[in-house]
């Protein structure tokens, strides 16, 4: 078992990531961010029906790990998967009009916000039983081998799922049968409105790695280079038949639903304001003008060009038809 | 004609279907190094090695997600349950990610897995290990539902479901690992969604599955005896429903008993009975009855619970009642 530590993750990968790649990353970041604000705006318009769950705050995350993957790997998420699914490919407006439940979206607007698929992407989608999905990814590597392939599968929790049983049974299997899948737990602090040391006797979710002799690493998640350092060695070790385990700590700056408070009894206003400091995006284009890879107008312009794209991705939404009545019955089986 | 036992039918399913296509693989509690709880999986390990007969930690939520995730990368995974007493532990994995996958995608990730294993009471094994869970499963849209009553028929839907691109249920009735039927030669494949009828007759329709046919059939027997003309209908497929065959058989008789293994309250003979009242509402001649568990988790003790289960003799009552005969 080797270890990745915090300190090794604190990154100099940010060094020799090329410039472009860099503002490639920015991109991402700012398309997920614009692209949540314009999905609460349809939420409160109610185009957005249901459980809305925004990944502001979270965006290196996504961003970082998925960076560090080939495009034939695969993604597996849990319900909160808006960025996932954006920076894997899947168009904005694809995803827009699915929130909207719209047949253009990318599950035919059969699936919504917390069931994003895109078989062509390999991105395995959006679950809405937390936890559930963590064996499927353990499953999808279990595939990868059988077939000789030398893929990996990301699969995005959040620290809430680690008090489920399925957690624990997917990773002493992956480690068992030495599956190509890269565990990462989002630790935004909160499973809905509970504190995690409330519910969790262990709080290092990394810990439990040892239960099942993987390697761990503890990332810091508001830096965009660290997660994907990490991810990147956990995805090369993972092409060798060794899963690892990521706690990347992050936190969410919206409610854990569309339907649910900001603040309130479980953390207070000034704890999410203090947290808004840690910003990823922010940090990011501090770095960015730091090093004189972007400047300010620069960052500017590419958030107008983000904004503009989100936008679109609004307009498609709002003029896409429902789907057909008889989709009601398709898709129940298949032929 | 060669006969076979329902376990060796089953042994025998899963060889040829394995032989056929390298997609197929079998895993589950002791189903390699053991050669099964019920030896269903006997000398599978050796032709087919590890890779394929995957022997799994007792961790059934587990291992059936692992399933699901290997059938969205085009597997086609059976995973064996010990029992289905111990696949309720699995049903997140069974109800929310195999049977909705497809749906909620669009129609982007078909499920071809079979889940299968033994189902209903056996022997005095006590309330936790004696369920019958088919109006569970069969309650879910997105799922098929079978329950062979013959070696035949356990083949041949056993290869129907691994065929099949859909998560596919495969309740196999624990005490009739032992029975023997004849099985053909060659090729056996059985649609799923045709009931078959066990044993034609024109006096009263006896609409049973898996281990019920065996009972309802001794129940023909007892009838003929009484010079009652019992048809016994074996479902085989519980969802799809063969509502056609259902229909045709209570035309002609005009009185139904309708048994099962599982309890009465929401059971599949419901459902059976709601097909009939809607579709052959006219043709009744008298009301249908039902034969099922008594509404009680399964005691231990031997006489309670021969005194639970569903038998010939409370068959042959249901028949001579709805006959009028009593």
């Amino acid at each position: 078992m080797t270890p990745v530590t915090a300190a090794q993750a604190k990154s100099k990968e940010k060094d020799t990531l090329l410039p472009d790649r860099q503002r490639a990353l920015l991109r991402q970041m700012l398309l997920i961010r614009r692209f949540e604000e314009k999905a609460a705006e349809a939420y409160a318009l109610g185009k957005i029906g249901g459980f809305c769950h925004l990944y502001i705050g979270q965006e290196a995350v996504a961003v970082g790990s998925i960076a560090a993957l080939r495009d034939d790997d695969y993604v597996i998420c849990s319900y909160r998967e808006h960025g996932q699914a954006l920076v894997r490919g899947i168009p904005a407006n694809a995803v827009m009009a699915e929130l909207c439940g719209k047949a253009t979206g990318c599950s035919h607007g059969k699936g919504g916000s917390m069931h994003l698929f895109d078989a062509k992407r390999h991105f395995m989608g959006g679950h809405g039983i937390v936890g559930g999905h963590i064996p499927l990814a353990a499953g999808i590597g279990f595939g990868i081998k059988y077939k000789g392939g030398d893929q990996v599968c990301l699969c995005y929790f959040g620290e809430a799922a680690v008090n489920i049983g399925a957690f624990h049974e997917a990773l002493n299997m992956s480690a068992v049968w030495k599956l190509p899948v890269v565990f990462i737990c989002e630790n935004n602090r909160y499973g809905m409105g509970t504190a995690f040391e409330r519910v969790a006797a262990l709080t290092d979710v990394a810990e439990h790695a040892k239960s099942y002799d993987m390697a761990s690493a503890e990332v810091d998640g508001m830096d965009v280079f660290a997660v994907y350092e990490a991810t990147q060695k956990a995805v090369a070790q993972a092409r060798e038949g060794k899963p690892t385990l990521l706690e990347v700590r992050t936190y969410r700056f919206m409610g854990h639903s569309m339907s649910d408070p900001l603040h309130g009894v479980y953390r207070t206003k000034e704890e999410v304001e203090e947290q808004k400091k840690r910003d990823p995006i922010a940090a990011l284009t501090h770095h960015l003008r730091d090093e004189g890879t972007m400047d300010q107008p620069a960052i500017d312009a590419l958030d107008a060009e983000v904004h503009a794209e989100v936008d679109q991705a609004a307009k498609f939404a709002d003029e896409s038809p429902d789907p057909e009545p008889d989709a009601l019955f398709q898709h129940v089986l298949a032929d | 004609m060669p006969t076979l036992t329902y376990r060796d039918a089953l042994n025998q399913a899963l060889r040829e279907e394995m032989q056929r296509d390298p997609t197929v693989f079998l895993m589950g509690e002791e189903v390699g190094l053991y050669q099964g709880a019920y030896k269903v999986s006997r000398g599978l390990l050796e032709e087919f090695g590890p890779q394929r007969i995957v022997d799994t930690p007792i961790a059934e939520l587990g291992f059936a997600g692992i399933g699901v995730g290997a059938a969205m990368t085009g597997l086609r995974p059976v995973v064996e349950f010990m029992t289905w007493n111990f696949a309720v532990l699995a049903l997140d994995q069974i109800v929310n990610s195999a049977a909705k996958m497809l749906y909620m995608s669009g129609g982007q990730f078909p499920m071809p897995i079979v889940f299968r294993g033994p189902n209903g009471a056996a022997l005095q094994l006590g309330a936790q290990h004696s369920q019958a869970w088919e109006s569970w499963l069969a309650h879910i849209p997105g799922l098929k539902v079978v329950a062979p009553a013959t070696p035949a028929d356990a083949k041949g839907l056993l290869k129907s479901a691994i065929r099949d691109n859909n998560p596919v249920i495969v309740l196999e009735g624990e005490m009739l690992y032992n029975t023997k039927g004849e099985v053909p030669d060659g090729e056996l494949v059985i649609p799923i969604g045709q009931a078959d009828i066990k044993r034609p007759g024109t006096d009263v329709t006896v609409i049973c599955h898996s281990k019920t046919v065996t009972v309802a059939l001794k129940a023909a027997d007892l009838l003929q005896e009484a010079g009652v003309s019992a048809e016994v209908v074996d479902l085989r497929s519980l969802r799809p429903l063969d509502e056609t065959a259902i229909i045709n058989s209570v035309t002609k008789t005009n009185r139904c008993v309708v048994v099962e293994e599982g309890w009465h309250h929401c059971g599949v003979g419901a459902q059976v009975v709601d097909i009939i009242q809607r579709d052959a509402f006219d043709h009744l001649d008298a009301p249908v009855l039902r034969v099922t568990q008594a509404d009680v988790p399964m005691p231990y003790n031997k006489v309670l619970e021969r005194a639970a289960k569903s038998s010939p003799e409370k068959v042959v009552a249901a028949a001579r009642r709805v006959l009028y005969l009593d």
